[in-house]
């Protein structure tokens, strides 16, 4: 799950880590506010913010510095309801909704400090790197060892020798340690407590006035450990995702909308992604990436139907089961269920494989309704192919 | 003789009472898998479906001589289950559990690696060796006893290749299912181990998907180590970047876990790579030399 530059900032605040002074507002009258509040607190310097999820927001424009408030007032105008594009967009962009207000900060340097799991040694991993404000995988590619790691014995966590080395690699004066490795423990224990998968700080500043502050934060969250933070939940922003992707959570279904024409519904996460592959393989694009799980029940895949005949780029829907614990009579049922209520007339071409597949072909066939069954993968998907280009 | 799984094989169940549990300790029973009992704690000293259920693993083990276990815990509790298995000095531990937090497992993981256990997943559907055993929520009728290593982070795509080989009367020594979460027990290098050093194996299917790092690390080992035919399939070629494609851990990100990088590396290493799901039965048949 991401949120929004703001609301990592106020998690950030709580666990006694250094951000800028500022508001969130969603209108021009807010942003007039919070502008005038912070000159008035002897800001030399406002900067105002679009809050969108994706990077790159300074590029597409949507983040510009104002030195008197009727610059900031112009600034917000500018960018509160733009379409901002970014390289994480799609050329479609974004519509920004809500801007962050914030004191302008007289930066020293730019670094950057960064947490997230490293698979390979299955430990949480503090980066930290002096080249701050470039994108960290670009930095990664060119120079790797401009990188910083230290890894965290999770038992025991991030501990302040490890913090003090990072420190010290960064060429932060003595001076600044002590502060840095608080910011630090800060991050890791905000990291730890809240189930991040992602935390950046970038980025991470040294002020003129020897102080540190994290300018830009980015926070996504364990989807898995979400069960423990209801707090947390409600920081989503369904406006930043696709409707149909949001409905699908709904109903704890993995949807991903593409850009194809054949809808897939598959079990498991592999075999979706080896449809859509096979699909394209075929000749085809697929639509989505739909995982309704190992074990859907019938109101789930009804739920995922109606989510699939939404999208109106679709064609042809493909399902493909290999029922493990998913199984397939089930499916077969809540199939033949979903095309009688939801008045299906686009083909539906499936797949069957699995436990009770007998039985699941069976009620398909006395069902009555005109299904194209395909004996193996590659045989359906050709059938489903074949039928995207003839409705279309 | 096959890995991990077979006649020899006592299994217990973490959650047998549940509905997952109970559903698939029955078809692990009827498959031919020796079911001795299972856990839940609170139910122990009654009897689910014919089964001895205990509070804990390590009154089920003392009572059972059980030499592995099963779990179907709920994510909240899995990781904990995973521990209280390795405790009980269990030599396989299958996690099939679904949606554990990483940082739990990343907790987890110290303890697991510093103990006698041998841990398959999480989020996997376990391993069979046809014929002979299974442990997981694999369909057990599509497999048959043969020659064909298998190991797959996709529970699903595994089935597809084992009906693959089936059609074509090809059939399998065990097929190992990793598991597709950040954190696992058992990576495609350990499994490579196994199956490269199990004698019944003639050849080996190994399938990977978008995230990570672990298939280039298993092409550098098979180029180093594995001298039977490997065939390969990588999931997610058309995945877009920066989505997590249902698996915890098939995201591409930061330039890390494309398709396109972990195909070549395998290409590199001499692995029979398939473009399609489909033909990953025909290429192991042309590999040996039964097309």
């Amino acid at each position: 799950m991401k949120i929004h530059e703001y609301q990592a900032k106020e998690i950030l605040r709580k666990y006694g880590v250094t951000v800028p002074s500022g508001e969130m507002a969603t209108t021009l009258e807010e942003a007039d506010k919070a502008a005038k509040q912070l000159f008035s607190n002897g800001a030399p310097a406002v900067v105002v913010k679009a809050q969108i999820h994706a990077g790159g927001r300074g590029k597409g424009g949507g983040v510009k510095v104002a030195k008197t408030i009727d610059d900031a007032n112009a600034a917000s105008k500018a960018i509160l309801g733009m379409q901002l594009v970014t390289h994480q967009t799609g050329p479609q962009g974004q519509k920004v909704q809500r801007l962050l207000v914030e004191e302008a900060s007289a930066i020293d340097r730019e670094l950057y400090l960064g947490i997230v799991l490293d698979r390979a040694s299955a430990k949480l991993v503090f980066m930290a790197s002096q080249a701050g404000g470039m994108e960290i995988e670009e930095v990664a590619a060119k120079d790797p060892d401009a990188i910083y790691k230290e890894y965290i014995d999770p038992g025991i966590g991030l501990q302040p020798y490890q913090a003090r080395k990072l420190a010290f690699k960064l060429r932060l004066k003595p001076t600044q340690v002590g502060q840095a490795v608080q910011f630090m423990m800060g991050l890791y224990k905000a990291f730890v407590e809240t189930d991040c998968s992602l935390l950046e700080i970038n980025p991470f500043i040294t002020t003129k006035d020897d102080k540190l502050a994290a300018l830009d934060c980015k926070i996504n969250f364990d989807d898995n450990g979400m069960f423990r933070h209801k707090d947390l939940k409600e920081l989503r922003d369904i406006t930043e995702e696709d409707p149909l992707e949001v409905e699908a959570s709904k109903f704890n279904l993995n949807y991903i909308r593409l850009e194809g024409n054949i809808a897939c519904m598959v079990n498991g996460a592999g075999l979706a992604m080896a449809t859509m592959d096979i699909i394209k393989y075929a000749g085809g694009a697929p639509a989505n990436f739909l995982d309704v799980g190992g074990g859907a029940s019938q109101e789930q895949i009804e739920q995922a139907f109606g989510i699939l005949l939404k999208d109106p780029n679709v064609k042809a829907i493909f399902i493909n089961i290999f029922g493990g614990i998913l199984r397939v009579d089930v499916l077969a049922t809540a199939v033949v269920a979903a095309a009688r209520n939801l008045g299906v007339n686009i083909p539906i071409v499936l797949r069957l494989e699995g436990t009770n597949v007998e039985e699941g072909r069976k009620i398909l066939k006395e069902s009555g309704l005109k299904f194209e069954v395909g004996a193996t993968m590659k045989e359906a998907a050709d059938l489903a192919v074949a039928a995207a280009k003839g409705v279309a | 003789m096959a890995v991990l799984v077979d006649k020899n094989t006592r299994l217990i169940v973490q959650g047998i009472t549940g509905r997952e549990g109970t559903f698939h300790a029955k078809a692990c029973a009827e498959y031919g898998t020796k079911v001795v009992g299972g856990v839940t704690p609170g139910k122990g000293g009654t009897i689910h479906e014919g089964w001895p259920v205990f509070n804990t693993v390590e009154e089920a083990v003392r009572e059972t001589g059980a030499n592995a276990s099963v779990i179907f815990v709920p994510p909240p509790a899995a990781a904990d289950g995973i521990l209280e298995a390795v405790d009980a000095k269990l030599p396989l531990v299958i996690c099939i559990t679904e949606g554990i937090p990483a940082l739990d497992m990343a907790k987890a993981w110290p303890v697991v690696k510093g103990s006698q256990s041998r841990l398959i997943g999480p989020n996997c559907p376990g391993v069979i060796s046809p014929g002979k055993a299974k442990i997981g929520i694999m369909p057990g009728r599509i497999h048959k006893e043969g020659s064909v290593g298998i190991v797959s982070k996709s529970g699903t795509l595994t089935y597809e290749a084992v009906y693959q080989l089936t059609t074509r009367g090809i059939g399998q020594s065990t097929a190992i299912g990793i598991g597709g979460d950040p954190i696992i027990g058992t990576t495609h290098i350990d499994a490579l181990k196994l199956l490269q050093d199990d004698p019944e194996t003639e050849a080996i299917i190994m399938i990977g998907e978008i995230g990570g790092s672990a298939e280039e690390a298993a092409a550098a080992f098979i180029k180093e180590h594995v001298t039977k035919p490997v065939v390969g399939f990588i999931a997610g070629q058309t995945a877009p970047p920066g989505r997590r494609m249902g698996h915890a851990g098939a995201i591409i990100s930061g330039g890390e876990g494309t398709a396109q990088s972990k195909m070549e590396a395998m290409r590199a290493a001499g692995i029979h790579v398939v473009q399609s799901p489909a033909e990953m039965g025909e290429m192991m048949a042309k590999v040996l030399g039964k097309a």
